[in-house]
C-alpha cells in the first residue's frame, strides 16, 4: 500500500491548479527577498574595485588612500585568498591575482558603513595593469594563433567528464562520433550547410544579485544571498576557503527572477571573502543594473556551422557540427553547455550518421554561465532553421519533413541512448493544427506580410550524473504537514507542486501543507541546485518518498493502536480510516502525541518525520572520442512551438501575432502552472528572437542598462498564446512529470525565423530581428527601395 | 548632508521622518519604514518595480527625492488590501496566475490600481500601455492583463452592490 500512491482511491491535487502557495504573500508585499531582510546598525556595505581592461597583468595595487578613508572596515585584494574556485572547472581566484580577464572581473572589494563610502573607497584604489591582446571571437580563441588566456589550464582541478585542451583556450571539447558521416554525404539528395551567429544575452531578473556575509569569531560563515544553488554555494565556498561546508551556512529567501544567473557562485564568494576581513559584521553586497549587465554570468554567445543532408524522401541521413561557444574569461558552466550541446547536437531527429566537435573556447568577454535552456536555444536557433531549409531544398512540407525525421519512442539518440516514451510527434501535429499550418492569412495592411513558422526542441536536464534530491515531511499538531526541500522558488511554481505532491501522497486536503522558507542548508535537506527544469522530477520523487515514509509510520501506528493490519488502512482527506473496522481518526493531535492505547497501557506512535531522497543511478559515461555510452541523460523533454508573424515592409518591425507552445511534460501536476511557464517562457524567446543582444565591443558592453538593452514588454507580447499540454509519462517521474521550465523558450528563435522567411523570403541572419536589421536584409535583397 | 524633517502620510497613516537631501523616496521607504514591499530593481526609473502612488499617481519611487514629498500621499502595496481583504487587483492576480517570482508583481499591482482609479474600463490594449513601464521577465504578461481586465470588472460588481 505505502509503495503504491496511485493505488490511492482517495481524490488528491495532482493534476489540480491550485493557486500558487507563494501568491498571497507575494501580492502584499510581506513575501522576503534577499535584499528585504534587515541587518540593524552593525550593518556594512560592500562595493568591488573591477577591471576596467579585457586582458591585462595585474603589476600594482595600491590600496592605502582607501583603507585610509574613514567609515572603511576592510580593503580586500587577490593577495587575501589563493583558493580557486568553479563548478565543474576551478579556474579561477576570488579576487584576480595575477591577471584580469574580462571587463569588470573583480580586483579588489572594500566594506565600509555606507555604500557611498565603499563606492568613493573603490574610487581610491589604484591598479596599475599591463594590457595583453584579447580574444574576443571564439573561433579565433580556439585557433593556435590566438593569446593564451589560461596558460595554466591544465593544473586546475576538473571533472572527470570535461575535457580541457591545456596549451590552448578549449576548456572543453566534446565529440560526437556517431556511423560514418563521410560515406553519407554521397547518399543525400540534399545537403545544407549555414554558418549561425548567436549574440550574448543577458538573463535580467529584475531583482538584481545580492548577498550579506557575516564571518563569526571561530570563522563560520552564515550568508544570506538570492540564490538558485544554496548547496552548491556552501559546497564551492567552502572548498576554496578551505573550510568544512558543514561551517558554511547559506540562507536563501524568494528568488526575484534567477533563469540560470543565480545558480553556482558569482558574486556571493566576493561578500563572504570580505566579510571574512570584519568579523561579526553582516557585509552586504548589491549588484547593480549596470554590474547586472557585464557581471553577472551571461548566455554564451555561439558560433555554429551545421552541415545536414538527407535522400529524396526527405530522411535525414548525415549532420557533421560544429559549435563554438564564447565561454568567457571563466567557465562556471560554459564547459557543461558544450557538453549539453554535443550530447543533444543532433537536434530532436532521428540521425544515423552524426559528428559533432562542441568547443568551449575561453575569450576575454563576461562569464558564460547557464541560462534558461542551457545551450539549447541557442543550438536550436540554427538547426532548426537549417531543416527548414533542408526540407525546402526536397520540396518537403516542413512539417511533413519534421514528422518523418523527429525523435520518437525507442530510437536510437545521438549518443547511442535508447529514446524512452515521447510525445513529441504529438506536440508537433497538434502545434501545426493549431496555428493553421498550411494557410496563408491575408495582412492587416496592404504594406504587410504574413507567415507562420514552426520549430521543435528537445533538452534534457544537464548535470552531473548523480545530482541528488531529498526532502523532509514533519507533522505538525493540527494535522498540518511542514514539507522541507532544499530546492529553491524562484517563480516557477516549485513550492506549490511540493505542496501538492506531499499531500497527494501522504493523503491529505492541500490546505494542510506548508513549505518551510526560507531554505538554510543548516536545517533544509539537500537538494544539488534549482537548475536544469529538474525539481518536479527529482525533487518531487524525493517528496513523494518522504511523504510516504510518514504515511507508513502513521499507518503502522494506527495499526498498532487498533490492532489492525496496515492493509486495511487509508489515509484520506487527513483522516487515518479503517476498511475494515470502518474506524476513522483525524491526524490532529496523533501525529505528535501519538495514541494512547486502552485501559491505560501505554501509548503507541509518536512525531512523525518522514524523509526521502533521490538520485538518478543509471546515467553512465560518454566515451571521450565518440561521445557513446548507454545512457547520456536522465531523459528529454520535447515540444513545438508555432508562431504567425506579421513584417511591416516600411519599418522592417516584426510583430508576433500569434503563438502556439505544444511539450510533453510527462504529467502537468499544475496544468495551469505549466501553462504559465509556457507563455513566459515563449515571451523570453521572443524576446531574445526580436530585441535582445548584449552588445560587446573589445569586451566592453555597450548597452548595460534597460534602455540600451531593451527585453520585451507588455506591448511586445502577442494577445494570444495557444498552450497545449502533451503527457507522456516518464518512467522514473513523480505521477509521470518531467520538467517544462526552460524548454519553453527554446525553440522560440528559430520558429519566428522561419516564419519570418515564410513571410518575406529572406533569412535574417543572426538574432535579434530588430526592425533595422530586418530591413537592411530587405533592402538587400531588394525587397524594399530606399 | 544636511537632514530634513518630513510629515507624510503613507498607507493612510501619518509617518514623521528625518532624511538626508539625496534620499530617494524608495530608500526611505525601504531603509527607514521598512516598507520592503516596493523593490529596487534597477534604481534609475527603468524597470518599475519600485512603483508606489503619489498622490494618486504612479511614480518610479527611486526617482523621485524623499525631501519632494513633504505633506504627500503615499500608497505602497502593502496599503492595497483593506483590513485583510485583498484589493481586487490582488486577488485577480492570483486567481489568473499572474505572479511568479514576485518581484515585479508589487510595482505591477500600484500601476493597475491607478489605471483602474482613472479608467474603471481599461481595455487590454489600454491594460498593455499602462504597464509598459512595468518590466515582468516570468510571465510574459498575459496573465497579468488577463487578471487586470476582471479586476476592473469584479471592482464595479462590488461597486454595484453597495
Amino acid at each position: 500500500m505505502t509503495s503504491q500512491i496511485e493505488a490511492t482511491s482517495a481524490p488528491h491535487p495532482i493534476g489540480d491548479s491550485v493557486r500558487r502557495v507563494d501568491a498571497r504573500e507575494k501580492v502584499v508585499g510581506s513575501a522576503m527577498f534577499a535584499d528585504d531582510l534587515q541587518f540593524g546598525a552593525g550593518l556594512l556595505y560592500a562595493r568591488i574595485k573591477r577591471s576596467h581592461l579585457p586582458h591585462a597583468l595585474i603589476k600594482r595595487i595600491d590600496t592605502s588612500k582607501a583603507r585610509a578613508l574613514p567609515g572603511v572596515k576592510a580593503v580586500v585584494t587577490g593577495e587575501d585568498y589563493a583558493g580557486h574556485i568553479g563548478l565543474y572547472l576551478q579556474d579561477r581566484f576570488i579576487f584576480c591575482r595575477d591577471r584580469v580577464r574580462y571587463v569588470g572581473d573583480p580586483v579588489a572589494g572594500v566594506a565600509a558603513v555606507s555604500e557611498e563610502i565603499a563606492e568613493q573607497a573603490v574610487e581610491l584604489i589604484e591598479v596599475e595593469y599591463e594590457p595583453l591582446p584579447g580574444v574576443f571571437d571564439p573561433e579565433y580563441g580556439a585557433s593556435p594563433e590566438a593569446p593564451l588566456l589560461h596558460p595554466d589550464l591544465g593544473q586546475y582541478e576538473v571533472a572527470n567528464f570535461i575535457f580541457p585542451e591545456p596549451g590552448t583556450n578549449i576548456s572543453n571539447h566534446f565529440r560526437i562520433r556517431k556511423g560514418d558521416v563521410d560515406a553519407a554525404w554521397a547518399q543525400c539528395a540534399a545537403i545544407v550547410e549555414r554558418k549561425y551567429r548567436i549574440p550574448h544575452v543577458q538573463h535580467v531578473p529584475i531583482e538584481p544579485h545580492v548577498a550579506t556575509a557575516r564571518v563569526d569569531e571561530n570563522g563560520k560563515v552564515r550568508l544570506w544571498g538570492s540564490s538558485q544553488s544554496p548547496f552548491a554555494q556552501r559546497n564551492l565556498i567552502a572548498k576554496s576557503l578551505g573550510l568544512s561546508q558543514s561551517d558554511v551556512q547559506v540562507i536563501a529567501p524568494y528568488v526575484g527572477g534567477g533563469f540560470g544567473c543565480k545558480a553556482g557562485v558569482s558574486m556571493e564568494a566576493l561578500a563572504v571573502a570580505i566579510a571574512m576581513k570584519v568579523k561579526g559584521r553582516p557585509v552586504k553586497l548589491r549588484l547593480t543594473r549596470e554590474e547586472e549587465f557585464y557581471t553577472a554570468f551571461v548566455r554564451q554567445g555561439l558560433v555554429a556551422y551545421f552541415k545536414m543532408g538527407c535522400d529524396a524522401q526527405g530522411r535525414l541521413l548525415a549532420m557533421e557540427n560544429r559549435f563554438y561557444w564564447d565561454g568567457g574569461a571563466y567557465t562556471e558552466y560554459g564547459v557543461n553547455i558544450t557538453r549539453a550541446a554535443g550530447y543533444s547536437s543532433s537536434g530532436p531527429y532521428n540521425v544515423p550518421n552524426v559528428k559533432t566537435d562542441s568547443y568551449c573556447v575561453y575569450t576575454n568577454h563576461p562569464v558564460g554561465g547557464p541560462m534558461r535552456g542551457f545551450g539549447m536555444p541557442e543550438m536550436h536557433a540554427g538547426l532548426e532553421q537549417c531543416i527548414d531549409e533542408l526540407a525546402l531544398a526536397v520540396h518537403m512540407d516542413p512539417v511533413q519533413f519534421r514528422k518523418i525525421n523527429c525523435i520518437k519512442t525507442g530510437d536510437t539518440l545521438v549518443t547511442g541512448m535508447t529514446m524512452h516514451a515521447t510525445g513529441l510527434s504529438e506536440c508537433l501535429t497538434r502545434a501545426a493544427e493549431a496555428i493553421g499550418w498550411g494557410r496563408k492569412e491575408p495582412p492587416s495592411a496592404p504594406n504587410k506580410r504574413r507567415g507562420k513558422g514552426i520549430a521543435l526542441m528537445w533538452k534534457a536536464p544537464a548535470m552531473p550524473p548523480n545530482a541528488g534530491s531529498s526532502a523532509k515531511v514533519a507533522l505538525n499538531e493540527d494535522g498540518t504537514v511542514t514539507v522541507s526541500v532544499g530546492g529553491q522558488e524562484i517563480g516557477q511554481g516549485s513550492f506549490t507542486i511540493a505542496a501538492q505532491m506531499a499531500a497527494a501522497a501522504l493523503g491529505v486536503p492541500i490546505d494542510w501543507v506548508r513549505v518551510a522558507t526560507p531554505l538554510d542548508t543548516n536545517y533544509s535537506p539537500y537538494e544539488w541546485q534549482t537548475v536544469a527544469s529538474r525539481l518536479t522530477w527529482s525533487m518531487g520523487n524525493a517528496i513523494t518518498a518522504a511523504a510516504r515514509d510518514a504515511r507508513r509510520q502513521i499507518l503502522e501506528m494506527v495499526a498498532k493502536a487498533w490492532n489492525e493490519n496496515i492493509e486495511d488502512l487509508d489515509i484520506i482527506d487527513g483522516k487515518v480510516i479503517s476498511y475494515k473496522s470502518e474506524e476513522a481518526i483525524s491526524l490532529k493531535n496523533i501525529v505528535i502525541y501519538g495514541i494512547p492505547l486502552p485501559n491505560d497501557q501505554g501509548w503507541v506512535g509518536g512525531p512523525v518525520l518522514g524523509r526521502g531522497s533521490f538520485m538518478p543511478t543509471y546515467v553512465t559515461g560518454l566515451d571521450a572520442e565518440t561521445g557513446q555510452g548507454p545512457r547520456a541523460v536522465v531523459h528529454y523533454t520535447t515540444g513545438a512551438q508555432a508562431v504567425e508573424v506579421e513584417v511591416d515592409m516600411d519599418t522592417g518591425r516584426v510583430r508576433v501575432l500569434r503563438g502556439v507552445a505544444a511539450f510533453d511534460v510527462g504529467k502537468a501536476i499544475n496544468p495551469e502552472m505549466v501553462r504559465a511557464q509556457m507563455e513566459g517562457g515563449f515571451v523570453q524567446g521572443l524576446s531574445t528572437a526580436l530585441f535582445e543582444s548584449l552588445q560587446l565591443k573589445e569586451g566592453v558592453l555597450q548597452n548595460p542598462s534597460f534602455v540600451d538593452y531593451r527585453i520585451a514588454t507588455s506591448t511586445d507580447v502577442p494577445p494570444d498564446i495557444e498552450t497545449i499540454i502533451v503527457e507522456v509519462a516518464q518512467d522514473d517521474g513523480p505521477w509521470g512529470a518531467r520538467g517544462i521550465g526552460e524548454h519553453a523558450m527554446v525553440p522560440t528563435i528559430p520558429a519566428i525565423a522561419n516564419a519570418i522567411y515564410d513571410a518575406i523570403g529572406i533569412r535574417v541572419g543572426a538574432p535579434p530581428y530588430t526592425s533595422e536589421k530586418v530591413y537592411l536584409a530587405m533592402l538587400e535583397a531588394g525587397l524594399v527601395e530606399e | 548632508m544636511a537632514n530634513h524633517r518630513i510629515t507624510l502620510k503613507i498607507n493612510g497613516e501619518y509617518e514623521q521622518v528625518d532624511v538626508p537631501s539625496q534620499m530617494t523616496l524608495l530608500q526611505m521607504l525601504r531603509d527607514k519604514l521598512a516598507f520592503t514591499g516596493t523593490k529596487n530593481g534597477c534604481n534609475a526609473g527603468e524597470c518599475g518595480a519600485c512603483t508606489v502612488l503619489l498622490n494618486g499617481e504612479p511614480v518610479n519611487s527611486c526617482m523621485i527625492l524623499a525631501v519632494e514629498c513633504q505633506g504627500a500621499e503615499i500608497v505602497t502595496v502593502e496599503g492595497l488590501a483593506q483590513d485583510g481583504v485583498l484589493d481586487p487587483v490582488q486577488q485577480a492576480i492570483i486567481d489568473h496566475g499572474g505572479v511568479q517570482c514576485g518581484f515585479c508583481t508589487p510595482g505591477v499591482l500600484i500601476s493597475a490600481r491607478a489605471l483602474i482609479n482613472r479608467n474603471p474600463h481599461p481595455t487590454p490594449d489600454e491594460i498593455s500601455e499602462a504597464l509598459v513601464g512595468n518590466l515582468c521577465r516570468c510571465t510574459g504578461y498575459l496573465r497579468i492583463v488577463d487578471a487586470i481586465q476582471d479586476a476592473a470588472a469584479r471592482q464595479e460588481s462590488l461597486a454595484a452592490r453597495l
